[in-house]
């Protein structure tokens, strides 16, 4: 055995044989025969529900494989999150994994406390630790900042140097990349560089194929829970990969832009909210796709919540169709058929506990219930939203855990549509999911604004905003910096904007 | 999703508890094993009498646990029912008294109490969603003060009542089942409907669930919750009749105590969430059926009723930790 050890250890770091995966008999993953070389960074692309979760989830000992083997440094393994962890594998999750109300050194080191005589938290050693670590990173994240009051990028960082601080040997990246600005995603390839060239293996997982492309070694195709290939990364192209992951030739991503009528539905005035937003002004015409663009912080997400009623203004007004609207609550802002697809999917957009036809009907049950709720109209409708976004799931009676982060999208977007909305706010609608669903998503609001519904779209994804609107505000530090429209709609136009710098050229 | 349990090397008994969806039936499962054991273990256990008796002694916190269940799935807690049990009770024997103990005395007695009960509860509410006080914190605070109004109301003594007729209320069967049996039933099948067939029902769930989902779906949360404690206040006006017309009297300092624990009790044991978003009324009237049988069956074991209460506490801690193997396999 020592013997198959020595000639492994040099090369293979983990290796997979026959792995698969089921839940109560359906198959997410099957069969998948892997080999992971030491200091490669392995791309793994998929569409949602290919496996690639599943996948991270077996090597970091989440879930038992159904079968196959998992070795490690050459020999089998059974995996459980603390076997895992003690052979250095770390996975940054999609979803933070960070207590709130602590400092970031205090999560940093959250169980693995440095600690000096009788126990006594050596709190100083910590924190210059922590420093060190977000110096590395270019962070810059003081060490004693409540995590609760980090910006989401920032906590992308504080979750990274966790997973640094500890020696990591096999570091698992899930869509890293979703929640940072060009400039983070420089520095964090450069910290991926730097830790490939200590000979730590990195897993990375992502949507975005110009950065597959970019940081990869080699890059895994999977399919459906199916292995598709495994290739250098020189030997596929970024058509040729998107391709490979829908299996079939990929069409046009964008539909035709819509253009809005003269009329304005939502006029908004001098509005303003302390410390977030200054002095907002803009108009929305009838049937418009209207972006908005900026950094993260910005004050996009904001703006969206404060004409949703979710936060109080201190000046300003807003105007629906022309009428004066004192809008103070959500309800006020769905009475006004105003809809928001909010953000943060899984903290304010669903509830996972629920089932796909509570979920649709959530904001709209008044139209389904007398006295009592009328199940059977409430399921026909599901059902109409199921058929018609296409939305994958067993029954309108699954509980949307068990559906996919691109359906479960799906169905916020129903539930946000059944209130009968003329307004729709969209913000960051393709966060975390696959190509096919973003087209779909992309043809929906198409959809929406040719029956007369007005858009606004919040996104950071540049080439959505430039693809889906004519009109496009650019926010930066809480205020409009300006507005392009038809032909000045560029990257380069709105990055100039969103930072300020007049030469662009950062993304 | 069953990683837990596969990797506890599951036994075959385990597999079978698989099989049946824990989840769901859990509580009934509980229910179905004690009442075997307990048949086999005492052959007074079986009586008709013995069995009624048990629902009788269930009754009083099982309809207060029936609101809690709204309060607890809506992510809140109540601990003063019990306090406001003596309170409601001692208002409801005052008002009965001064209107001479009639039919329409006890008519006028039952609205005071229903009507006193909810304005507790509003009141619980109210700090809570107003203030944004924790529920805990509230409801601890007037535990106390309830309790107190209580003693300074009766001057620590018990406040008998004067009717000849009220008793009937609290005593009386009907078709063979106690009165307050009956009451439990009918609130059971009430609050059944409400939970899983209203907007109400379906937005407690969704407020304890995830508020700020069910904000920005326009859920008027503050109202949800609101309204859930002036539920449990309802069902503790009724409890506070049933009780006192049976004893025909409120003793100032022991009426109620402990109702608080029980109720919350019968709810967990029943398979809601104590951090709510999910629960069953059925469970709860499980729950509370399981506490009851627990207490027949050491009490007829010849159990010292000084033990009673470790028993209950133990049942209460194992089926909150049944509970917990069970969300991390979800």
């Amino acid at each position: 055995m020592g013997e198959q050890r020595e000639q492994s250890v040099t090369q293979t770091l983990v290796k997979t044989e026959g792995l698969a995966k089921d839940f109560s008999g359906v198959y997410v993953l099957r069969d998948i025969d892997v080999e992971i070389q030491t200091g490669e960074i392995l791309g793994i692309i998929g569409e949602n529900g290919a496996g690639k979760s599943t996948f991270i989830k077996l090597l970091n000992g989440t879930y038992a494989p159904s079968d196959g083997v998992i070795e490690f440094d050459g020999e089998p393994v059974q995996l459980s999150p603390a076997t895992s962890k003690r052979l250095g594998i770390t996975t940054i999750p999609q979803e933070f994994n960070l207590v709130n109300d602590l400092m970031v050194y205090e999560n940093i080191f959250l169980g693995q406390e440095y600690r000096r005589r009788f126990g006594v938290l050596d709190r100083k050693r910590m924190r210059a630790r922590t420093e060190d670590l977000m110096k590395d990173l270019e962070a810059n994240v003081p060490p004693r900042a409540e995590v609760s009051s980090l910006s989401v990028a920032e906590k992308q960082m504080v979750e990274i140097a966790k997973a640094v601080a500890f020696n990591s040997r096999l570091l698992i990246m899930d869509e890293p990349t979703t929640v940072l600005t060009p400039i983070e995603i420089r520095i964090l390839f450069d910290l991926m560089r730097r830790l490939k060239a200590q000979g730590v293996t990195i897993i990375y997982i992502s949507h975005k194929l110009k950065e597959v492309q970019e940081i990869c070694d080699r890059v895994m195709v999977l399919r459906d829970g199916d292995f598709i290939s495994l290739d250098p990364v020189e030997a596929l192209d970024e058509h040729e990969m998107a391709n490979r992951m829908v299996g079939r030739e990929m069409t046009q991503i964008f539909p035709e832009k819509a253009v809005g009528g003269e009329e304005i539905v939502l006029d908004v005035e001098g509005l303003s909210v302390p410390n977030l937003l200054h002095d907002i002004s803009f108009s929305l015409h009838r049937g418009e796709i209207l972006g908005f663009a900026g950094l993260g912080g910005a004050g996009r997400t904001e703006l969206a919540e404060t004409i949703f009623g979710l936060r109080k203004k201190s000046h300003g007004v807003i105007r629906v169709r022309g009428e004066v609207c004192e809008i103070k609550s959500p309800s006020d802002a769905v009475a006004h058929q105003i809809a928001y697809l909010p953000e943060d999917r899984q903290g304010t957009g669903i509830l996972t506990g629920f089932d796909v036809a509570s979920n649709v009907t959530l904001t709209s049950l008044k139209d389904y219930a007398k006295l009592l709720i009328n199940r059977r109209k409430e399921h026909a409708a599901a059902r109409k939203y199921v058929k018609t976004f296409d939305i994958k799931t067993t029954s309108v009676r699954t509980r949307l855990e068990y559906l996919s982060g691109g359906n479960q999208q799906k169905v916020s977007l129903a539930k946000s549509l059944d209130a009968n909305p003329t307004i729709f706010l969209f913000d960051e609608p393709t966060r975390g999911i696959d190509i096919n669903a973003k087209m779909q998503i992309f043809q929906f609001i198409h959809e929406l604004v040719a029956q007369g519904i007005s858009c606004i779209f919040i996104s950071s994804e540049l080439e959505e905003v430039i693809g889906l609107c004519r009109r496009v505000f650019v926010m930066r530090a809480g205020r409009i910096a300006g507005m392009l429209a038809d032909d000045r709609v560029t990257e380069e136009e709105i990055m100039k904007l969103a930072t300020g710098v007049t030469e662009g050229g950062l993304a | 999703m069953k990683r837990l349990l596969t990797r506890a090397k599951d036994s075959r008994l385990l597999g079978l508890l698989r099989k049946i969806e824990l989840d769901k039936y859990g509580p009934f499962v509980a229910l179905v094993v004690l009442f075997v054991i307990s048949s086999l273990a005492s052959p007074y256990f079986l009586q008709l009498r013995n069995l009624t008796n048990i629902l009788r002694q269930i009754s009083y916190t099982g309809i207060i646990a029936l609101g809690m269940t709204f309060v607890i799935i809506s992510g809140g807690i109540d601990l003063s029912v019990g306090s406001a049990t003596a309170l409601v009770g001692a208002v409801a024997i005052t008002v009965l008294n001064l209107l001479g103990g009639g039919v329409w005395a006890i008519v006028a007695a039952i609205a005071v109490a229903v009507l006193a009960g909810s304005t507790a509860g509003a009141l619980n509410g109210l700090v809570i969603t107003r203030w944004r006080v924790a529920p805990f914190i509230v409801t601890l605070g007037t535990m106390s003060i309830f309790r107190s109004l209580t003693l300074f109301m009766t001057n620590a003594s018990v406040l008998r009542s004067t009717s000849q007729l009220y008793p009937k209320l609290g005593m009386g069967y009907l078709l063979g089942l106690p009165n307050p049996v009956w009451i439990m039933l009918i609130l059971a099948a009430a609050f059944h409907l409400i939970l899983y067939h209203t907007r109400y029902g379906r937005y407690v769930s969704a407020v304890g669930s995830n508020e700020r989902v069910a904000t920005y779906a326009a859920i008027k949360t503050a109202w949800i919750k609101f309204y859930s404690y002036v539920i449990v206040g309802a069902t503790v006006g009724i409890t506070s009749i049933l009780l006192s017309s049976r004893l025909n009297s409120v003793g100032s300092t022991n009426a109620g105590a402990g109702y608080e624990l029980d109720a919350i009790a019968a709810v967990i044991i029943g398979g809601t969430s104590l951090s709510g978003g999910s629960g069953s009324i059925v469970g709860t009237l499980i729950g509370a059926v399981i506490l009851g049988i627990v207490n027949n069956m050491l009490n007829m074991m010849g159990v010292s009723p000084y033990l009673q209460g470790t028993v209950k506490g133990l049942v209460i801690i194992g089926a909150v930790l049944i509970q917990r193997g069970r969300r991390r396999t979800a």
